[in-house]
């Protein structure tokens, strides 16, 4: 029991992480209906934004590895995903706005080999440690809890879980409160009657990119802090791990997409402790294609048919 | 005159190769390699093109299928103790073929239940196909597992590759300009449309994925044979991306194109590799000519936006706009 409990709370752990990614997926989906296959890449900028911002910050406000450390490296990732991914909106995917979904799928792997193959060719392709931006440690959990205080919980974990259910409650709010989430919601429920509400098309899709990229950026940190080896292929795998989250949810649902992230995380985690870390991947995948085919809408999505 | 026949071009090819076979020896082990690598790169090509080309699906776990056949055949030659002369010709055929039908039959697993799916769904799921398939041969004990299949007869030459190669171009241009294969192209075009008028498009789309999934398992069983080691990691994601730029490149649903990217794209890592050995080249450069994938996804990219029917497509695609 204290094994399975263990698990979880890994699993949990790494399932915020793709909760955040699974956000950026499944917002895109919701205003431009395609899956951008470079977004897992973006999660990888985040982290090498980390890489390079971190030393600088700690050097130039001379704060040690510590939470404020975190706090600050944070925001400098976010921003630079962010930005990065609305100038590859910009640049890519708008020209190709109203063609064949198959055309902006081939670019979006386009973009997506692009940035990790040009992340080899400037970062270089050996994997780099990842800066000390706050010293990891095992909880020291009360002794009354009995047998539950043999479990590890490490800071990182729960700094991971914190920062990533506060950053879920922040876009909660910005899609929910805010009238630019209005916008948002209202291009993806039905483009061409926001756009006659005036609902300006290119801006909030812009935004959109911006929003989703940031909390990929963010995700980037905070997978680093838990495991501080990061390489330019490193977001291929958490790209599609999150992919399968964001399906496994109901894409184009917010709560779906942090459901499956976490529900991903979990089955990982026990995969890995009880069966074989080999199995992890079919098994993942053999999770998505189940729910494609007998729930396509996912667990939280409502299913749309294709209209003549 | 009457213009030959595919049937009668495809058995004329056959006598050139026999005859051009001694000569690719001459060469050397290096060119044979390019060349081997050629016409397994135009099977696997010209398979994916009718899936993704003239069929309009896109798949993204062509490797996949490729690893089927690979490991299958290579399984039976190993099986059978690899025997040299006739009896080894008899059985790499054999073991080639049966490679070829288990990749077909993991094809229409895969694809009876996908197919239902769409666009850009139908890309990851069999992505992810691929990569179970990777994934239960790293588990394999018979197969090597992680440490792959070693000890592989060579089996593949000049002439075998190249008659694969030509047979699935056969195949494939004979299915799609028969009567029948007309419903490729409807399905491609307009799938509501095509089942309004009575198409069962799921049949088509099935079909074509078997067929190309037949003929990516011959691919895989030459490069077997030919390379004599195999490795899960060789039928990874990445060598999925390297078929499907071949496709796009050439241009969806253009068997000359796609032909002339699948050549292309095997001689020009060759040499960008020469390149990156020229002593004058600058370090900067030299980095980037040893990446190709750097120039393939730039070149994906623009081509989508710029000419998205493909570079190579010469002849420009009869379209009836409303």
């Amino acid at each position: 029991m204290i094994e399975f409990l263990q698990q979880l709370i890994n699993g949990l752990a790494q399932g915020g992480i793709y909760a955040l990614i699974a956000l950026g997926y499944t917002m895109v989906y919701g205003v431009l209906r395609f899956i951008n296959f470079a977004h897992g890449d973006i999660f990888m900028l985040g982290a090498f934004a980390g890489f390079y911002a971190g030393p600088a910050v700690l050097r130039i406000t001379g704060v040690g590895p510590s939470l404020a450390a975190v706090l600050l490296v944070l925001p400098i990732a976010m921003l630079a995903c962010a930005l990065a991914g609305m100038a590859i909106e910009r640049l890519c995917y708008r020209p190709l706005r109203g063609r064949p979904r198959l055309t902006v799928l081939i670019t979006a792997i386009g973009v997506s080999l692009l940035l990790e193959n040009g992340g080899q060719f400037v970062f270089g392709a050996n994997p780099r440690s990842f800066p000390e931006l706050i010293t990891d440690r095992a909880l020291v959990l009360p002794p009354a809890l009995g047998s539950l205080a043999t479990l590890t919980i490490t800071l990182s974990q729960v700094l991971v879980l914190g920062i990533a259910l506060l950053l879920l409650g922040g876009l909660r709010q910005v899609v929910g409160r805010t009238r630019t989430g209005l916008a948002m919601r209202a291009l993806s429920l039905n483009p061409t009657a926001a756009q006659l509400m005036g609902v300006d098309l290119d801006r909030i899709i812009a935004l959109t990119f911006g929003l989703g990229s940031a909390l990929a950026g963010a995700a980037g940190i905070l997978a680093s802090i838990q495991q501080p080896s990061i390489d330019p292929l490193m977001g291929i795998a958490a790209g599609l791990k999150a992919f399968v989250a964001a399906v496994l949810g109901g894409i184009g649902s917010l709560t779906g997409a942090v459901v499956g992230g976490l529900l991903i995380g979990v089955l990982e985690a026990l995969v890995v402790g009880y069966l074989s870390p080999t199995y992890r991947d079919p098994i993942v995948f053999g999770v998505l294609i189940l729910i494609l085919l007998f729930r396509p809408a996912g667990l939280l999505g409502r299913f749309q048919p294709e209209k003549v | 005159m009457k213009k030959p026949g595919p049937n009668l071009v495809f058995l004329l090819v056959l006598a050139g190769l026999a005859v051009l076979a001694p000569v690719a020896g001459w060469f050397g082990p290096y060119v044979l390699d390019i060349l081997v690598g050629i016409a397994i790169n135009l099977i696997l090509a010209v398979s994916l093109n009718l899936i993704n080309g003239y069929t309009g699906q896109f798949s993204l776990g062509h490797a996949g299928f490729m690893a089927v056949g690979a490991y299958g055949s290579a399984w039976l030659t190993l099986q059978a103790g690899t025997p040299a002369g006739v009896a080894g010709t008899a059985v790499f055929v054999g073991a080639l073929l049966a490679g070829s039908l288990c990749a077909g039959l993991v094809g229409l697993a895969v694809g009876v239940p996908s197919l239902r799916l769409r666009g850009d769904y139908l890309a990851i799921v069999t992505l992810g196909f691929n990569e179970i398939i990777k994934g239960a041969v790293q588990n394999a004990e018979p197969l090597g597992a992680q440490r792959g299949l070693t000890g592989i007869g060579q089996y593949t030459g000049f002439f075998s590759a190249f008659a694969g190669a030509a047979l699935a171009i056969l195949v494939v241009h004979n299915l799609v300009q028969s009567t029948y294969g007309r419903g490729f192209l409807a399905t491609h075009d307009d799938e509501i449309a095509a089942e309004s008028s009575g198409l069962d498009t799921t049949r088509y789309k099935i079909v074509a994925f078997a067929t190309g999934a037949f003929f990516a398992g011959l691919a895989g069983g030459l490069y077997a044979h030919f390379k004599q080691f195999i490795h899960p990691e060789a039928f990874g994601f990445m060598r999925s991306i390297d078929i499907v730029v071949m496709v796009i490149l050439g241009g969806m649903g253009s068997m000359v194109g796609v032909c002339c990217a699948a050549v292309l794209l095997t001689v020009l890592p060759e040499l960008l590799r020469a390149l990156a050995g020229w002593e004058g080249l600058p370090d900067v450069l030299r980095d980037f000519v040893s990446n190709r994938m750097i120039l393939y996804s730039v070149l994906l990219i623009i081509l989508m936006i710029a000419r998205p029917q493909g570079l190579l497509a010469f002849r420009a695609k009869k379209r009836v706009t409303p």
